[in-house]
């Protein structure tokens, strides 16, 4: 071949490109579930976790039973009513408070038993009952250290009151780091961006493949000079741009709606999205090469990318806290890498020993998917 | 750069000495511990600047044939050569050459016909400056120019079939192979699909390898590779196929006493006659070898039948053919009514004599279906007589299927009356759904049952108890000889096979009606034949059969039909009348497709067919 057709080929390989490119854009502004899936659905899902669920324990319903009412008593239970934490009710006696928690009204009692105060004012420890409802264990073991905290805040100011130091050997006095005021909703957002991502890159991509198989429009594609790699280019640069324009929509309104901090460089922000999206993208297109229909896609992509990125990753359950296996398995999880870095970059910085790490893996995992897609794909029907 | 790489790329500058050639060529597939022989030793060679047809019933291997010389799919051996290039090796530069339309044409539903037309474009490198002209070529040859606009999936299914063809002729190719390009496409459509590719072959002498499942369409070949079971049963033009069965192709005119159906039936029960069908007013004979015609139909009827002889067609040799290669194992059913319904012969055939005087069974009056403000059927209205073959003849997406589904009280109409079984179907279709039977299109089996399990579940589906239930599967399988697959999975069964179990499922109660929805797409011409027999059988039995079909010819089988072109009714009839109705002047109209595509011709000139 001489050097004047080389170059045709060359340009043979733009305009087909441009062409694949052209029709998915076109069929992506025309599809109205593709254009939801990138941007009604972050925002329904960010809308929901930003204010919907949280970790926080707030306005916990408790039950204060006071047997003896006193000076001290009434004391005690008022820093209960103070704190923005508990939503206090009275209540009789102990039964009553116990049938009320059997029935979920209340998830915690406060029992200060008869002798309370003369046994403060004298023969040494008060003892406060404190019942909690361990059901929900994550809320159980918050209110139950509310409690202590309430209580400990209450000797502290009766101490000072009586105009003496609280004599205490250890004193603990804790600092929260990056998130000082312990709102879950802002790690909790950056790891929803992460489960965002996976859906548009991954399920979109398995699907809309899937759909070509299904139409028969693969199989016209394939008998045209196009290569197999102009086809699978010609899906992944459409939905990077739109992986990344709805990457954009979750961290705007992560960072101005609600507030959560982005203390890290925009810079690495959008470099670690863009590799996180080829990963994603490259797993879309090896379930494609598997899965030939739309509902099988949908599936696998369920199971083998939203499923883990939402359970796995450490956006919501703490991996440390796994069982080890587990822990392990989250190692072929992308999205966990992806949550260690977002967390890191809203909440602390541009910290390179998180950072570096956990892109070298996106690294490698892009790699590997892409290569196994452009392996695994032929432009044949078998 | 070579010279074989500067043909293959740019238009007919010599020609190839093979234009696509295939040497012993074997494929299998295989699904899961079963393994089919897709094609067997296939060695053929297509003659360059000609239009071939491949031709077999379901499951020949027509697609595989077809996907093997596009490149799409490897060869297990042999070799096959397209312009000069082996097609599995440089397969890249074999896409590059050739034209290809996939059985649903491949076109983007989402994207305009214009969108449609740039992509293949840009995908088969057509220079910016060289589209105008080409474009406007297309959409001349394919009358699309005033829909370049519109969304490829709103267009009918004619204009997507000629706006697929358009896409794969951006870039002149040197071979087009269509996979069955006409299937489910009015008739009108097909015909001007047919006159472009003439103009193809005659104009740019393009060579074009189409796959069909109409026999008909055979004749207006050049040359006709013949598959059956994979294996190659013949190649050359058709006229050589039909010139070994000189002499032996009848017709016989239907005498009063005698009916069409029944003389066929009579017929075909004949050992000496290998084929019987009907034709307009009269039965088309192929008789084996030697045979006297006069001897054959000298026993039937009152003895004032006369063959007469015709020249032989192309499908007369097809059947013969594919059934010596079967073995003569699916001859037609013999007329032993022993379908299993109680009336008696002679009163049955009575009651279908005269029953343009009974109650109607199925009245529809001003029948209307929209689904937006898109009308699937309008205005329709027909009566069905008991014993009756009342057939829906349409293109797909004609409405049939959706009047179908109102009939069955499956879909409720928008507007008008149904009555089925003197039952009204918007007070108590229930009621009526027990006394009638329905097949679908997709025959509605379930794969993973065997044949036993899928009759069980429909005869319990039915509220069939005890012996009677056990006397019914029995039935099914005597009749519709299913013993020898009675264990095996249903999916796992050939079309044909399927086909007779639905109908199986479909009568395990004893329907009074029996709806028929598209029983014979994509069913091959001997099972077609015999599914028909079946249903003589059945309305000879007193049976009410209501038919859809795409098939023209078949609309010969029913005795009433009626004509749906977009949602309403051109036609209705019998159908020697309808084709009297089509006939201008004394030019008689021959077949149902000249009839129908007469009769959209006569709609089109009173100002359309709309209201």
């Amino acid at each position: 071949m001489n050097q004047e057709n080389r170059s045709n080929v060359r340009g043979g390989a733009r305009m087909r490109l441009r062409g694949l490119m052209r029709k998915e854009a076109l069929q992506i502004l025309r599809d109205p579930s593709s254009l939801a899936i990138a941007f009604v659905m972050p925002v329904v899902l960010l809308l929901l976790f930003g204010y919907g669920v949280s970790l926080d324990a707030k306005h916990v319903p408790i039950a204060l039973v006071v047997e003896q009412p006193s000076a001290a008593a009434a004391d005690f239970t008022a820093s209960f009513r103070r704190s923005p934490y508990f939503e206090p009710t009275s209540m009789a006696n102990l039964q009553a408070a116990e049938r009320a928690l059997v029935a979920g009204r209340v998830n915690g009692i406060v029992h200060l038993r008869a002798d309370f105060e003369t046994r403060l004012d004298g023969q040494g420890p008060a003892p406060i009952q404190v019942i909690v409802n361990g059901v929900d264990a994550n809320t159980a073991g918050i209110v139950k250290g509310y409690v202590q905290g309430v209580w400990s805040n209450w000797l502290q100011r009766r101490a000072e009151a009586a105009g003496h130091e609280l004599a205490m050997p250890v004193r603990l006095e804790p600092r929260v780091w990056f998130n000082p005021d312990m709102r879950s909703r802002d790690y909790l957002v950056p790891g929803l961006v992460v489960v965002i991502m996976t859906l548009i890159g991954a399920m979109l991509t398995a699907l809309v493949m899937a759909r070509e198989w299904e139409r028969g429009t693969l199989e016209a594609l394939m008998v045209t000079p196009v290569t197999i790699r102009e086809i699978l280019i010609g899906k992944l640069v459409p939905y990077f741009v739109l992986g990344m324009g709805s990457m954009g929509l979750s961290v705007a309104m992560a960072v101005w709606l609600f507030d959560v901090p982005l203390r890290g460089s925009f810079a690495v922000l959008a470099a670690t999205s863009a590799l996180f999206l080829l990963v994603a993208l490259g797993m879309g297109l090896l379930i494609s090469v598997v899965a030939k229909n739309q509902f099988v896609a949908g599936m696998l992509a369920l199971v083998t990318t939203f499923l883990p990125a939402f359970i796995l990753s450490g956006f919501i359950f703490d991996i440390n806290s796994m069982p080890v296996a587990i822990q392990v398995l989250t190692h072929i999880v992308a999205a966990r890498y992806f949550v260690a870095i977002l967390q890191t970059l809203f909440l602390a910085g541009d910290v390179w020993g998180v950072i570096l790490p956990n892109a070298a893996a996106l690294v490698v995992m892009a790699a590997i998917f892409l290569g196994l897609s452009r392996r695994k794909s032929r432009k044949r029907l078998e | 750069m070579t010279a074989a790489a500067q043909r293959s790329e740019h238009g007919p500058a010599t020609t190839p000495s093979t234009t696509l050639g295939f040497a012993n060529v074997s494929k299998r597939f295989r699904s899961g511990k079963r393994s089919v022989e897709a094609l067997q030793d296939v060695t053929v060679n297509l003659r360059p600047a000609t239009v071939t047809g491949l031709i077999g019933p379901d499951g020949a291997g027509k697609t595989t044939l077809m996907r093997l010389a596009a490149g799409l799919l490897a060869p297990d051996s042999g070799n096959i050569t397209v312009l000069d290039r082996d097609a599995t090796r440089d397969s890249l530069v074999v896409q590059a050459s050739i034209g290809y339309m996939p059985q649903r044409f491949g076109l983007y539903e989402d994207l305009s016909v214009q969108e449609n037309l740039d992509l293949y474009a840009n995908l088969q490198g057509v220079p910016t400056e060289l589209r105008t002209g080409r474009y406007a070529e297309l959409m001349h040859m394919t009358g699309l120019g005033p829909f370049t606009r519109r969304l490829a999936g709103q267009l009918s299914g004619g204009m997507k079939q000629k706006l697929g063809l358009a896409c794969t002729l951006v870039q002149p190719p040197r071979l087009l192979l269509l996979d069955e390009p006409t299937v489910g496409v009015d008739p009108v459509s097909r015909r001007e699909l047919w006159s472009i590719v003439y103009r193809l072959v005659r104009e740019e002498g393009m060579s074009v390898l189409l796959s069909t499942a109409y026999l008909d369409e055979a004749e207006r070949c050049g040359e006709v590779i013949l598959l059956n079971d994979g294996r190659l049963l013949g190649h050359g033009p058709p006229g050589e196929f039909s010139a070994e069965l000189k002499g032996r192709t009848f017709v016989v005119e239907a005498t009063d006493g005698l009916a069409r159906r029944t003389l066929q039936a009579r017929l075909s029960a004949r050992a000496e006659v290998s084929d019987a069908v009907i034709q307009g007013e009269r039965v088309r004979l192929v008789l084996d070898e030697g045979a006297d015609a006069k001897a054959v139909v000298a026993g039937i009827g009152d003895g004032a039948l006369h063959p007469e002889a015709v020249e032989p067609r192309f499908e007369d040799a097809f059947i013969t053919r594919v059934r010596a290669a079967r073995g003569r194992t699916a001859h037609a059913h013999a007329e032993t009514g022993s379908i299993g319904q109680t009336q008696d012969d002679s009163e049955a055939a009575g009651t279908h004599d005269t029953g343009a005087n009974a109650e109607p069974v199925i009245e529809v009056r001003d029948l209307e279906r929209r689904f937006g403000d898109f009308y699937a059927v309008h205005h329709v209205s027909f009566a069905v007589q008991p014993g009756e073959v009342f057939g829906l003849l349409g293109a797909n997406g004609a409405g049939k299927t959706t009047t179908f589904r109102m009939l069955c009280g499956l879909l409720p109409p928008s507007g008008g009356e149904v009555s089925v079984a003197g039952v009204d179907l918007r007070r108590a279709a229930a009621k009526a759904r027990a006394r009638i039977g329905y097949m679908s299109q997709k025959f509605s089996l379930y794969g993973h049952l065997s044949v036993l399990q899928n009759l069980r579940f429909f005869s319990g589906a039915y509220g069939l108890r005890g012996t009677y239930r056990e006397q019914r599967m029995r039935w099914a399988l005597d009749e519709f000889e299913l013993g020898n697959v009675a264990d095996a999975n249903s999916q796992d069964l050939s079309l044909g096979y399927k086909q007779r179990l639905a109908l199986a499922c479909a009568l395990m109660h004893e329907p009074e009606i029996l709806f028929l929805d598209e029983p014979t797409s994509g069913v091959d011409p001997l099972a077609r034949r015999e599914f028909w027999s079946r249903i003589n059988e059945l309305a000879h039995a007193g049976v009410t059969v209501l038919v859809t079909t795409h098939f023209m010819e078949e609309a010969e089988y029913c005795d009433r039909l009626a004509i749906m072109v977009a949602g309403e009714i051109l036609a209705l009839g019998t159908p020697s009348a309808i084709r009297q109705q089509a006939a201008e002047g004394d030019e008689a109209v021959e077949s149902m497709e000249d009839a129908f595509i007469h009769l959209i011709e006569q709609a089109e000139a009173t100002g359309g067919s709309g209201s």
